[in-house]
């Protein structure tokens, strides 16, 4: 008997977790953003980290990496107990991040920012001999089959490159630990499955992945196991592959959800309500960013916008509502032609706007949640008379509206950058059905919204189209897209790539459109 | 030891601060005195006596309380918008010169018309005068600090012109004394602003309008379209053009009103106080950028901008009375500049708390078990 040996298997024994978290609390002012996480990620694993937004994952990424200090708890790696007193500690114990927001200089080339802040590699030199890193990022460029070109300069680049060379900025720090941010929000299907595939090599370098997502068959598709964080709690981890996108969301939100549900179609399409004909436009930096847009959307009809961000989809919008002024084209609204550049005259003639960036440009940050709920019809009576406004009917109006769309905050006086992002939501959701709109333009409304807010934004869409209103729907998300919108245009460098009906349409066919293929 | 933002701010922290940062002045200044060799207890009684409590101290310091208020409140307008114009003094000068103008041009006219005709004389001027930095900050961006920072120069320099450099219509050239020593010509009985006598209280016209202005601003900032779209546009820019807010008109409208009010305070000047455009004394007082600190100090309210323009004016006023071997002359000046430090740093715990760090703690609790 003496040939037996204990059943684990020697891994388990020999080699400690590449990470382990145990009883992580961070406390903030108002929450607690972890209470008690534990978390253990072996070396070469791909463990994905799932929560909605406000469970947590941001506050432990943050922990992980040296910004925050946990209030209690213990971080070990490869079986030694850490304390980080800086990020650069973390980047010194081999912990790297891909944050969502890339951190490069634009104008810098590849390689330049590759060395940027390193500090351990090639870039601990006082003098950089840009010959030597070029070759060091090409070097690595081809271990991983990342295939970035060092010298390009990172503006040249697109957006999965640029992920790309986030991703070598980790490695040249010799990560053994890397952690990924919603890396695929801004990749069309068919770069994030090349995105995976890179996944895949590091974790078979033996680096450990922790990939923060909350997009369940992403999730499914690339880690060995899932952490799923709750309320700033870690509620379970499961092996990915006796997980279903369902089981998961029950663990996520603590209840059953319906997932996928597609909306009921073919209800009475109306006569358009808001049409575009070959509008052009610049952008921000005076080069053309519509070039011959034409589209229309009918009455009770959603029509959804999809794209790669950056392909004119923002300035699509814009030049919609009249924030951006045409160069050339026609948009009319119920028949009506449309004053180029004139937000006003958009906003009289029922033009309801949901904007991309809601802390900032849809609400202002610093005033209260009543302020901003009248912030586009505060010119008009009930709201004032004349120059005069009546403060008393603001303050009811946004209590009744904070009641019915059900915003969570403490009263109306209450500052809108105090409202988490999907109580902020509902409050521009809220200001512009009031507003009875007959188009309402929505740009990326469930973007950072948790699984529930996502919920929440998808029927108020719903509810409007369905009560006649035309919905221009613009958005990344190829799932939302599908699931909400009768017809889908595919917008790809400023122009309408394509357009199909949503019905027969499929993910592989748009993220073709979306990457300019036909 | 750590610092948050506050997610909520007591009411109660809005009154303490400003006490605890006023108590905590006088104590720096103390000490100042000490290390001086002057006692601190005595030097202040003196200097409230001097400022307030003295027979006639508090008709005094109104006096020096009017012209801040105006700039105050010039500042205090836009600073709400996040419009930093910095040129209030410019403004008041200019508001001095066509106030003075008016006041001259309009010599035999009823008396209260030629005071209407200065009031109104006085807006327009440092309405004129902020709309340049208001045009360019509303059609090419430019930094408006900048420009209505350099625009006090301008109008210094213009000033002076006016008076010493030239045999303008506003210099006095009469008689010989008057060639040798430059000064304005005196004004008319007409253009002197009324004055009314309370309880030995002598409140000139200036002070009234000045506190008839902070209700008007109030009125206008917090019961108005137009007072919301500044807050709006104040607060964020692209949220107010997103609502369709005509973001550059209301920046010149910002601009002229700021520049107004200053302007009245520079023809209150002339019309209530020195009867003449005097280019010495209004340089040498440095009102525009008193307004400034006082606007800080009020954190923008208009009245509190009144009530501190009247207690930094008290202060002003002792500083002169005092002024001599056995007071020490800067200690105005010191004073003010201690008060202004302190209310700033005072204003970091209105919005963020200092806390203790409790350092790092290990769990005790074992990890739970892994879920399969």
């Amino acid at each position: 008997m003496g040939g037996e040996v204990q059943a684990s298997p020697p891994s388990s024994t020999t080699m400690p977790a590449a990470v382990a978290l145990r009883g992580i609390t961070k406390r903030f002012p108002a929450v607690v953003a972890n209470d008690g996480v534990n978390f253990e990620a072996a070396r070469g694993e791909v463990h994905a980290l799932l929560g909605e937004n406000g469970a947590g994952k941001t506050t432990l990424s943050n922990i992980l990496t040296g910004l925050y200090r946990p209030d209690e708890g213990t971080i070990e790696l490869f079986g030694k107990p850490t304390e980080f007193q800086s990020p650069r500690d973390a980047i010194d114990a081999g912990v790297a991040m891909v944050h969502q927001h890339f951190r490069l200089v634009s104008p810098f080339t590849v390689a330049e920012n590759v060395v940027l802040g390193d500090h351990r590699d090639i870039g601990r030199n006082f003098l950089l001999r840009p010959r030597a890193i070029e070759e060091r990022v090409a070097e690595l460029s081809r271990r991983y089959g990342l295939g970035v070109d060092p010298r390009a300069k990172i503006w040249q680049l697109s957006v999965g490159e640029q992920q790309r060379v986030e991703i070598l900025k980790a490695l040249l720090q010799d990560a053994r630990i890397l952690i990924l941010d919603e890396p695929t929000a801004v990749l069309t299907p068919q770069e994030a499955a090349a995105l995976f595939e890179t996944i895949r090599t590091l974790a078979a370098d033996g680096r450990t992945v922790i990939f923060i997502s909350h997009k369940l068959h992403e999730v499914k598709a690339v880690a060995d196991r899932v952490t799923v964080l709750r309320r700033g709690r870690s509620v379970a981890t499961v092996p990915a592959a006796d997980a279903t996108p369902r089981s998961l969301a029950a663990l996520m939100v603590g209840r059953e959800m319906e997932l996928g549900l597609r909306r009921a179609r073919g209800g009475e399409v109306g006569s358009p309500v808001l049409e575009l004909e070959g509008v052009n436009a610049d952008g921000d930096r005076g080069l053309a960013a519509l070039t011959d847009v034409s589209l229309s959307v009918c009455a009770g009809e959603i029509v959804a916008v999809a794209g790669v961000a950056g392909n004119g989809q923002r300035e699509l919008a814009e030049t919609i509502v009249g924030i951006r002024p045409r160069t050339s084209g026609t948009v009319r609204v119920a028949g009506r032609a449309l004053r180029g550049g004139d937000p006003r005259t958009a906003i009289r003639a029922g033009v309801g706007f949901v904007p991309e960036d809601r802390l900032g440009t849809g609400v202002a940050p610093g005033l209260s949640v009543a302020s901003n709920v009248v912030l586009k019809s505060y010119r008009r009576p009930p709201i004032s008379r004349g120059p005069l406004l009546y403060l008393g009917r603001i303050r009811a109006l946004a209590q009744r509206l904070m009641t019915s769309y059900d915003v969570r905050a403490s009263g109306p006086g209450v500052p809108a950058w105090q409202l988490s992002g999907g109580n902020l939501q509902k409050v521009v959701l809220a200001r512009e059905f009031s507003g009875g709109p007959v188009v309402l333009v929505a740009a990326a409304p469930t973007r950072g919204l948790d699984v529930a807010g996502i919920e929440t934004v998808h029927t108020y869409l719903h509810e409007a189209a369905a009560s006649g209103v035309g919905v221009l729907l613009i958005s990344e998300d190829l799932d939302e897209i599908l699931s909400l919108a009768d017809r889908v245009a595919v917008m790809f460098e400023g122009a309408i790539a394509g357009e199909r009906d949503a019905e027969t349409t499929t993910p592989e066919e748009l993220g073709l459109l979306m990457a300019g293929g036909e | 030891m750590r610092i948050e933002r506050r997610l909520h701010q007591p009411w109660w922290l809005v009154v303490v601060v400003p006490v605890v940062s006023i108590v905590v002045a006088f104590a720096l200044t103390a000490l100042v005195l000490l290390a001086t060799g002057h006692a601190p207890l005595h030097s202040f009684r003196r200097l409230f006596d001097a400022g307030f409590f003295a027979e006639g101290a508090l008709s005094e310091s109104v006096i020096s309380a009017t012209p801040l208020a105006f700039t105050g409140l010039a500042a205090a307008v836009a600073f709400r918008m996040n419009l930093f114009n910095i040129g209030g003094e410019g403004q008041l000068y200019a508001g001095a010169i066509t106030g003075a103008t008016v006041g001259l041009l309009m010599a035999g006219a009823p008396s209260p018309l030629v005071i209407a005709g200065m009031i109104a004389a006085g807006a327009v001027g440092g309405a004129i005068l902020a709309a340049i930095p208001g045009l360019l900050r509303a059609y090419f961006s430019t930094n408006e600090i900048i420009t209505s920072l350099m625009l006090n120069y301008v109008v210094g320099l213009v000033l002076t012109y006016l008076i010493f450099d030239s045999h303008s219509y506003l210099r006095d050239t009469s008689g010989f004394e008057a060639s040798v020593f430059p000064q304005g010509k005196i004004l008319p009985d007409e253009a002197t602003w009324s004055a009314w006598t309370v309880n030995g209280l002598v409140l000139p016209l200036g002070f009234l309008l000045a506190i008839g202005l902070a209700v008007c601003v109030w009125v206008l900032y917090t019961r108005t379209r137009f007072g919301f779209e500044v807050q709006v546009i104040g607060d964020s820019a692209r949220a107010g053009r997103y609502a369709g807010m005509r973001t550059r008109r209301k920046i010149i409208a910002v601009m002229c009103l700021s520049g107004a009010v200053a302007g009245i305070g520079g023809a209150s000047q002339d019309g209530d106080f020195r009867h003449q455009l005097d280019p010495r004394g209004l340089q040498a007082a440095n009102y525009g950028y008193t307004g400034i600190v006082v606007a800080a100090l009020a954190r923008y309210n208009p009245f509190a901008v009144v009530l501190v323009a009247f207690l930094l004016g008290g202060l002003q006023n002792a500083g002169f009375t005092l002024q001599g071997a056995d007071f020490p002359a800067g200690l105005v000046g010191v004073m003010q500049g201690l008060i202004l430090f302190s209310a700033l740093g005072g204003e970091l715990f209105v919005r963020y708390r200092v806390r203790l760090d409790r350092g790092l703690r290990t769990a005790t609790t074992p990890a739970p078990e892994l879920a399969p």
